[in-house]
């Protein structure tokens, strides 16, 4: 929704915060993820982020998660799916060139970032191609297996 | 400027020391003289005439010509083909790669035929909305965006192999260029933006039509503080508008073109307002010359082509050097007779 989504990189600081907390909950309880199977459990926890972080952040569920370096406001919500900032198009008002009645999400990004410490510095960092093939799936339990040391 | 070992029409130049491409833009550039490039609009024609036509206009007045691919989302000839039409007869194109239209793997097969053509450098750009264009009901790809194919492109030169790993048994000479809107907001990204595109392997800039010098000296004074000046090339964009009524609708219409006020009544003032279009052209021409960080200027003067030579010429900027055209150092058949 999108009044929720600009309220979410109103709140970046907060919801940054707050994903610390949870990514390193999802990180201790590796082992019994591991137990009940990374397989068995993707369709159930992606469909649970989906509506998390749908509501939250209009998620387009890429699977390859970057709020924490946009300021908590989604890329793929950009119609060129920009991952690396916005481009030059952006109407003078601020609002998208694709989709007039929306503010750039990278106009809210910057905005976020800065909410977030160290976050303008993330916003610098050079994101990859995306890869296509995690569209659906779930990008909690991939960090969950990339930090601790496991290919997702 | 004239080079000893003048392009012969399809063959390539040797690399200097320290060049990424054999091509004539990449050595003007080094070499520290103000680059002139324009823009050629690709016909809506399968007839190769038409391109030579388009880029004979230019004749002796730009160092390199850009072919655009599917600018503001309109379809016309491909790039890549107009491209491939101009190395022929040994001009020097700026190929632009738009990420609108094609994926990573069509993007990529099209940098190395490109660069086997002759091409020696590509302008790395993510593209306008479909809903921009005549085509508002195709699929948008968007597979990549300017700085993963300013990667990517980077990865095949550099590292010789595929964003999937394999290897190439020889990879695209080129000179890679991205572009910058010093204008549109969040103003106060543009420069970090442009550090990106620098760190992704941008080596030259052209930018959005410039009618705001001040806010161009904003960006600039931003990208010292960033210190990037002496580490990207950077080309601004020009153009004449042909009047106050052409200058409001682009306004309107095409996305990141800013255009102030002065300017519009400034137009809207002038009885001839066409020739005003130009003469403020000229005028910007010679104030952004002057500019530290500035290396050369890019002319969009679409559908105003003829008017270019006039610019340039007009303007001075290119200090009695004569770029080098087919033809150009080709003795006409009275000298031959003299000597």
């Amino acid at each position: 929704m999108y009044a929720v989504r600009l309220w979410s990189v109103r709140h970046a600081r907060g919801l940054n915060a707050f994903y610390r907390g949870f990514e390193a909950c999802l990180v201790a309880l590796h082992p019994l993820f591991r137990l009940i199977g990374y397989r068995r459990l993707e369709r159930p926890v992606a469909a649970l982020e989906r509506q998390v972080k749908g509501l939250l952040f209009d998620c387009r569920m890429c699977g390859q998660c970057i709020l924490s370096s946009t300021g908590m406001s989604c890329p793929m919500n950009c119609p060129k799916n920009l991952r690396n900032g916005p481009c030059g198009g952006v109407r003078a008002d601020g609002t998208c060139e694709v989709l007039p009645q929306m503010r750039c999400v990278w106009r809210e990004a910057m905005e976020g970032a800065k909410r977030i410490p160290g976050g303008t510095v993330a916003l610098a960092a050079l994101q990859p191609p995306v890869d296509r093939r995690l569209q659906g799936r779930s990008s909690w339990l991939r960090v969950v297996r990339e930090r601790r040391g496991e290919a997702a | 400027m004239i080079f000893e070992d003048e392009p012969v029409p399809g063959y390539p130049l040797p690399i200097l020391p320290g060049h990424t491409s054999p091509g004539r833009f990449e050595r003007v550039l080094r070499a520290g003289q103000f680059a002139v490039t324009a823009e050629l609009a690709p016909p809506d024609s399968a007839d190769p005439d038409e391109v030579y036509r388009r880029a004979r206009i230019f004749d002796g007045h730009v160092d390199a010509i850009n072919a655009t691919d599917g600018s503001g989302a309109n379809c016309h000839m491909s790039s890549l083909a107009v491209c491939a039409l101009l190395t022929r007869v040994g001009y020097a194109p700026v190929m632009q790669i738009s990420c609108r239209d094609k994926n990573r793997i069509a993007i990529q097969g099209d940098i190395l035929g490109g660069a086997a053509m002759g091409v020696c450098n590509m302008l790395c750009l993510t593209g306008d909305g479909v809903q921009a264009g005549d085509h508002p009901q195709a699929l948008p790809v968007f597979d990549l965006d300017s700085i993963s194919l300013l990667q990517t492109a980077r990865t095949l030169r550099d590292q010789q192999h595929f964003l999937s790993g394999r290897k190439l048994s020889f990879a695209p000479r080129v000179l890679l260029g991205a572009a910058a809107n010093p204008f549109a907001p969040p103003l106060e990204f543009r420069a970090q933006r442009l550090a990106k595109k620098v760190a992704a392997g941008a080596q030259f800039i052209q930018t959005q039509f410039c009618y705001d010098v001040p806010l161009l000296r904003a960006w600039l004074d931003q990208l010292e503080a960033l210190d990037l000046l002496d580490r990207v090339f950077v080309l601004v964009g020009v153009g004449p508008l042909r009047s106050a009524k052409a200058a409001e609708w682009i306004r309107g219409h095409v996305p990141g073109v800013h255009i102030p006020d002065a300017v519009i009544r400034r137009l809207a003032g002038a009885s001839d307002q066409a020739q005003e279009g130009r003469r403020l052209c000229i005028e910007l021409v010679q104030e952004i010359r002057t500019l530290r960080g500035v290396h050369g200027v890019h002319l969009m003067a679409y559908r105003q082509e003829e008017s270019v030579a006039e610019i340039i010429e007009r303007s001075g900027v290119l200090q009695g050097r004569i770029p080098w055209h087919p033809g150009r150092d080709q003795p006409t058949n009275q000298t031959k007779v003299a000597s």
